[in-house]
């Protein structure tokens, strides 16, 4: 290791230090320095018509972000390492653990729904504006509805994404169809935008034979390959190195597409975070990690998940460019979204976001979250910081959407749901021999043998087993 | 060193099942191909070259692959295919399985090298959950079946705890993946193709042991081995053995020494543990009456047990002896006490004996 040597800039300085040395400790300010400034980007006076020059601005790498800030009396020596040349300082200071200042959000509306002065931001037409507000309501009668047919026992189980509706419909609206995505489990949102029918939904919460999944999971693990969004599974964070391989792919195929992965605020403690977002940056793929941080993973509150500035400031220690966005703001989400796509694709790099959001519902049906939050929290939150009525005041305000035809789509969306529930009731099982298909491939000799002795099984004893299926 | 299974020319099996029906295998004999004598590591560098060479959308990765591995299974290969499709990996097993079934998933073949398969447990999660579940848990819309794991296996005489361990208990109990097992360069070769080939995931384990030691001769053109099949490498009447990967040399000697103790025994190699060939060890039980299995795994819940209760709902009248487990101990793998740990010749032969004279 050759090691560098250079002149001091200050010969004063340096002996000054040497004299000290028989001290324990020269006298040195500790108290933690700044390792973030503030974002630049909310003083800008810009308003961007195109998507370059706002891709310019957000991938200058800011100075002020080294986590290390030198010294004024620094030396110019630098020491060589693996990994390359390190200033190095005499002055013994650790990092502070966190920075006096939290990062801050990027948002573009106000809760009235109005644009912030000096907002950066990609405008949204009139027509994607209304599109996006359309299905982050018929989300939300989703949501009601398939709740409901669960509290009435028609379904076993189900999530609701109460709350993180501007997460789901404007991170989707920002895509491209061919990025691939590989959701959590909160993410429905996304494939209701590409195009998955309110019916598909509903046949696979019941399982029945029209049920792309074929009975195999719980409800709401929707999956489809048709509009490139792989199928849920339970396990957290599982989907986070899987998305880096995908990304890679893409990468390799030379395609204008990226892959698009979420996770929760509970999902970044999971291994797999550490694993997906590590090989996504050294293997440089173009993945777009987005963490719906909603401060409630089931009954843990985030204070009890982590200890840092929430998940933005871990894109760094992953060599990550990242940002932090309010999740309730749809125009935000967009913009952030959209940005950090053209990024991954156009850099072949990973990008995370951060969307800071409140999980309004339970966590699931088998949850019940009055248990361990204040009920007003919950309240506040559905009422005041509702993203879905704060998105409505700005499409209203712009003269694109009515109080006619908000509850023209409400109840459509109503009846449509109910309609596609009660056919997907009536709708037979999938045949009894999906038990044992898609295992491998083909079907082994072992599986072939045990569905004839089933066969013989259920046509023996008819009553053992519930009916709905052609066997 | 000498070939480990007689030096004679075998003729490839052309597959007749199910699950061979759409590889393609050529039966050869050593006469009219060329063959080279090659080593375990070699061998299995063979197959990689030509499954790269083969599908230009497979991948080679995993910890330290780059520079040819820590077993020099990867040598050559990021030279000759590019860095973009053989590379290093961070450290990290849960990632690199995580990663090649994304890969996968998109059409591609990843062949994931785990360092050793004493490390293949923080991937569990990603095998057991991810991986054999792909498919069926999509309803077919998505697999990961290009999805290959290798990993080193088994006792090399001084590996204690963790680079000595036989997993494959823990993934034979797993549907929806392949665990596969060569005995020999020859073998290993042509399995390790049909387990890249495969469209289901496939993790295939390698006896570390004789990545050096075992030499044979191996033919140099692409040909693939089926999976699922069973091969009687032996034949005899009063007794079946069935093992698998190095075992079977250790099995191959017992069955020697029994020989001239006038008994005749038949010894099978099993290959692919899951899903296994039941029918071949059957048809064998049948004829001797009489089964012994030995794996370096420890005993109690080791997949001699799932062999055993298969044999015994199968052949039971037609057995003459209970079924006899030789196996590892129901220890860690030992330092210093590996000797006394693994399923020895001598114990094989005591097991033989003993079954034969029950």
């Amino acid at each position: 290791m050759a090691i560098w040597f250079a002149r001091s800039r200050n010969i004063v300085s340096s002996l000054r230090h040497n004299l000290n040395l028989s001290g324990i400790l020269s006298k040195r300010d500790y108290s933690p320095r700044p390792a973030f400034t503030n974002s630049q980007l909310s003083s800008r006076s810009v308003f961007l018509d195109s998507i370059t020059s706002l891709r310019h601005e957000s991938t200058a790498v800011e100075k002020q972000h080294d986590l290390v800030q030198q010294s004024d009396e620094e030396d110019v020596q630098e020491l060589d390492f693996p990994g390359g040349k390190l200033g190095y300082t005499s002055e013994m200071k650790f990092i502070p653990e966190s920075s006096p200042k939290r990062v801050p959000c990027y948002r573009v509306l106000d809760e009235d729904g109005r644009i912030i002065s000096d907002s950066d931001f990609i405008p949204v037409s009139e027509q994607l504006a209304v599109r996006m507000y359309e299905q982050m309501a018929t989300l939300q009668v989703m949501d009601h509805i398939f709740y409901e047919a669960q509290r009435q026992g028609r379904i076993s189980f189900f999530i609701t994404t109460v709350g993180e509706e501007a997460v789901n419909i404007a991170s989707a609206a920002a895509l491209s169809p061919d990025d691939v995505v590989l959701p959590q489990y909160r993410e429905p949102g996304v494939l209701l935008w590409r195009g998955f029918t309110l019916q598909e939904f509903a046949n696979q919460c019941f399982g029945n034979k029209a049920d792309h999944g074929k009975g195999r999971q719980m409800p709401v693990h929707y999956g489809s390959n048709r509009y490139n969004y792989f199928t849920v599974s339970s396990p957290i964070a599982t989907q986070l190195p899987q998305a880096a391989g995908v990304g890679y792919s893409l990468k390799m195929e030379k395609k204008n597409a990226c892959a698009v992965t979420f996770i929760g605020d509970g999902g970044t403690s999971e291994g797999d975070f550490h694993a997906g977002l590590n090989f996504a940056a050294v293997m440089e793929a173009p993945v777009v990690f987005i963490c719906r941080n909603n401060g409630w993973a089931i009954s843990t509150h985030i204070s009890e998940q982590f200890r840092s500035d929430g998940i933005v400031v871990k894109g760094q220690a992953y060599g990550i460019r990242s940002i932090r966005v309010d999740g309730n703001d749809a125009l935000a989400v967009y913009s952030a979204v959209r940005s950090a796509r053209e990024m991954a694709v156009t850099e072949q790099r990973p990008v995370l976001i951060e969307a800071m959001t409140y999980r309004v519902g339970h966590h699931s049906t088998s949850d019940d979250s009055t248990k361990y939050r204040a009920a007003d929290e919950i309240q506040y939150w559905k009422m005041s910081r509702n993203p879905v009525n704060r998105f409505k005041k700005w499409v209203e305000d712009n003269g694109w959407w009515s109080e006619e035809d908000e509850s023209k789509l409400r109840s459509n969306a109503r009846k449509q749901l109910l309609q596609a529930i009660q056919a997907s009731e009536k709708w037979d099982k999938p045949p009894l021999t999906e038990l044992f298909s898609d295992v491998y491939d083909v079907k082994t000799k072992n599986l072939e043998e045990q569905e004839l002795g089933l066969r013989e099984l259920v046509e023996k004893q008819p009553q053992d087993y519930p009916p709905g299926f052609h066997i | 060193m000498a070939s480990l299974l007689g030096r004679f020319c075998r003729k490839l099996v052309v597959p007749g099942s199910a699950h061979g029906a759409r590889m393609v295998s050529t039966t050869s004999s050593c006469g009219s191909e060329t063959v080279k004598s090659l080593n375990l590591y070699s061998a299995i560098n063979q197959a990689l070259h030509i499954a790269l060479e083969t599908d230009p959308r497979s991948y080679v990765f995993g910890e330290d692959v780059g520079f040819g591995g820590v077993f020099r299974c990867t040598t050559g290969l990021a030279e000759r295919f590019g860095k973009n499709r053989v590379f290093n990996t961070p450290l990290c097993e849960q990632g690199i399985v995580g990663f090649g079934i994304g890969l996968a998933a998109m059409g591609n073949r990843a062949v994931v090298e785990i360092q050793f398969a004493d490390y293949i447990y923080p991937a569990f999660d990603q095998i057991v959950n991810e991986a054999a579940k792909f498919r069926y848990r999509s309803g077919n819309q998505f697999n990961c079946g290009g999805l290959t794991i290798r990993a080193p296996y088994g006792a090399v005489g001084h590996g204690g705890h963790y680079h000595s361990q036989s997993p494959e208990a823990f993934f034979c109990h797993v549907p929806g993946i392949k665990v596969v097992i060569p005995r020999s360069p020859r073998e290993a070769k042509g399995l390790l193709l049909s387990s890249i080939r495969d469209p289901n995931p496939v993790v295939f384990f390698e006896p570390k042991w004789l990545y050096r030691q075992a030499v044979e001769e191996v033919p140099e053109h692409d040909y693939m081995i089926p999976l699922s099949e069973a091969e009687v490498i032996r034949e005899g009447n009063d007794i079946t053995l069935v093992g698998w990967g190095a075992q079977l040399t250790v099995m191959e000697q017992a069955c020697l020494d029994a020989e001239k103790e006038g008994i005749s025994c038949e010894l099978i190699d099993l290959k692919t543990l899951l899903p296994w060939d039941k029918e071949t060890v059957e048809a064998s039980v049948k004829k001797t009456g009489r089964l012994l299995i030995s794996h370096e795994a420890p005993v109690t819940g080791g997949f001699g047990a799932e062999i055993s209760a298969t044999i015994l709902e199968r052949c039971f009248l037609k057995l003459e002896a209970p079924v006899s487990r030789v196996c590892g101990l129901d220890t860690p793998f030992p330092l210093v006490f590996e000797p006394f740990y693994m399923p020895t010749k001598n114990k094989i032969l005591d097991a033989i004996k003993s079954t034969v004279n029950y």
